[in-house]
């Protein structure tokens, strides 16, 4: 008698969380984003920081070939890490029978974008006055916010991940001069950390 | 006991039907084909307990065409998120005895 019900509440459970949150996060495309944001960085570092002090609370003038390399480079690591992500986390869904584009999906982009598109537009109006040295802390910042925003419609994990960016984000708006390292790390480093665990945490 | 096993819910003695009602009260609606995928049941099984439920009042629906295919989403009632709680709450009960 009591196994029944115990099994009724396992399956209630499971129900709730199958029908309401998307699970076939793929730690692999966490792993490949988390690199694509590295060799970024490095690029940054190399062809728009390098030779000035850039990363300041002033208002600085990037040299024009220099902003048309930082808007080129943030641009290619965005398009090539997302269509990694859609890429592998279509695989995953797949792997797992389940449908890629279905309501649970819609819902997660849409609660990503908002903060998202509005952080992109403030590290825009940002830049076009010159403040680059901010734009770093702000992406990170926006995209911890797009993640916790996220998290309730996915795996917990992503929740603590965008609690971790907002925290590197912080700490970089302080400590300005650290703020492409600490960039990296967020992007870089924390994805191939959190790719791992949820790989691991979750086989398919 | 006995007043405990009258507590139960006998909308939700199916297994169908439970995980019908789980589903819908943690989402603000879904439609049918979502339910069949969710459920892994045929159309005339998921349709006649759907019916089941919505005669106790317990979920409602409302038909809806996209891309001149006819849609019906379903939504719990408050009706029916009561008396879900009602039963799990009795559920636990029976298990802390």
């Amino acid at each position: 008698m009591k196994e029944k019900y115990l099994q009724d509440l396992k399956e209630i459970r499971e129900m709730m969380s199958r029908s309401s949150r998307f699970i076939s996060l793929s730690g692999l495309s966490g792993i490949s984003a988390g690199i694509v944001a590295l060799v970024g960085a490095y690029l940054i570092h190399s062809f728009v920081f390098e030779g000035g002090d850039y990363l300041t609370f002033e208002k600085v003038v990037l040299p024009g070939d220099a902003l048309t390399d930082l808007l080129l480079i943030g641009l290619g690591t965005l398009v090539v890490s997302i269509s990694l992500v859609i890429f592998l986390t279509t695989r995953e869904t797949k792997k797992r029978h389940q449908k890629v584009w279905d309501q649970q999906t819609r819902r997660i982009l849409i609660s990503l974008s908002i903060p998202l598109v509005t952080g992109g537009i403030v590290c825009l109006v940002f830049l076009s006055h010159g403040y680059a040295g901010l734009v770093l802390p702000m992406t990170l910042v926006f995209y911890g916010l797009a993640l916790v925003n996220a998290s309730k419609y996915t795996l917990d994990e992503i929740r603590n991940l965008g609690l971790l960016e907002i925290v590197l984000g912080l700490l970089a708006f302080q400590f300005i001069s650290f703020g492409l390292i600490l960039w990296a790390v967020g992007f870089g480093l924390l994805h191939i950390v959190y790719g791992i665990i949820v790989k691991t945490k979750y086989p398919a | 006991m006995k007043e405990l096993l009258n507590a139960l819910d006998k909308a939700f003695e199916n297994r169908v039907r439970l995980a019908i009602m789980s589903a819908l009260v943690v989402n603000d609606f879904l439609d049918f084909n979502g339910l069949k995928e969710l459920l892994g049941v045929t159309d005339g099984n998921l349709a006649s307990h759907l019916k089941t439920l919505e005669k106790k009042d317990y979920i409602r629906y409302q038909k809806e065409f996209m891309d001149r295919k006819p849609n019906t989403k379903y939504f719990a009632t408050d009706t029916g998120k009561e008396a879900f709680k009602k039963h799990i709450n009795a559920i636990e009960q029976m298990l802390k005895q």
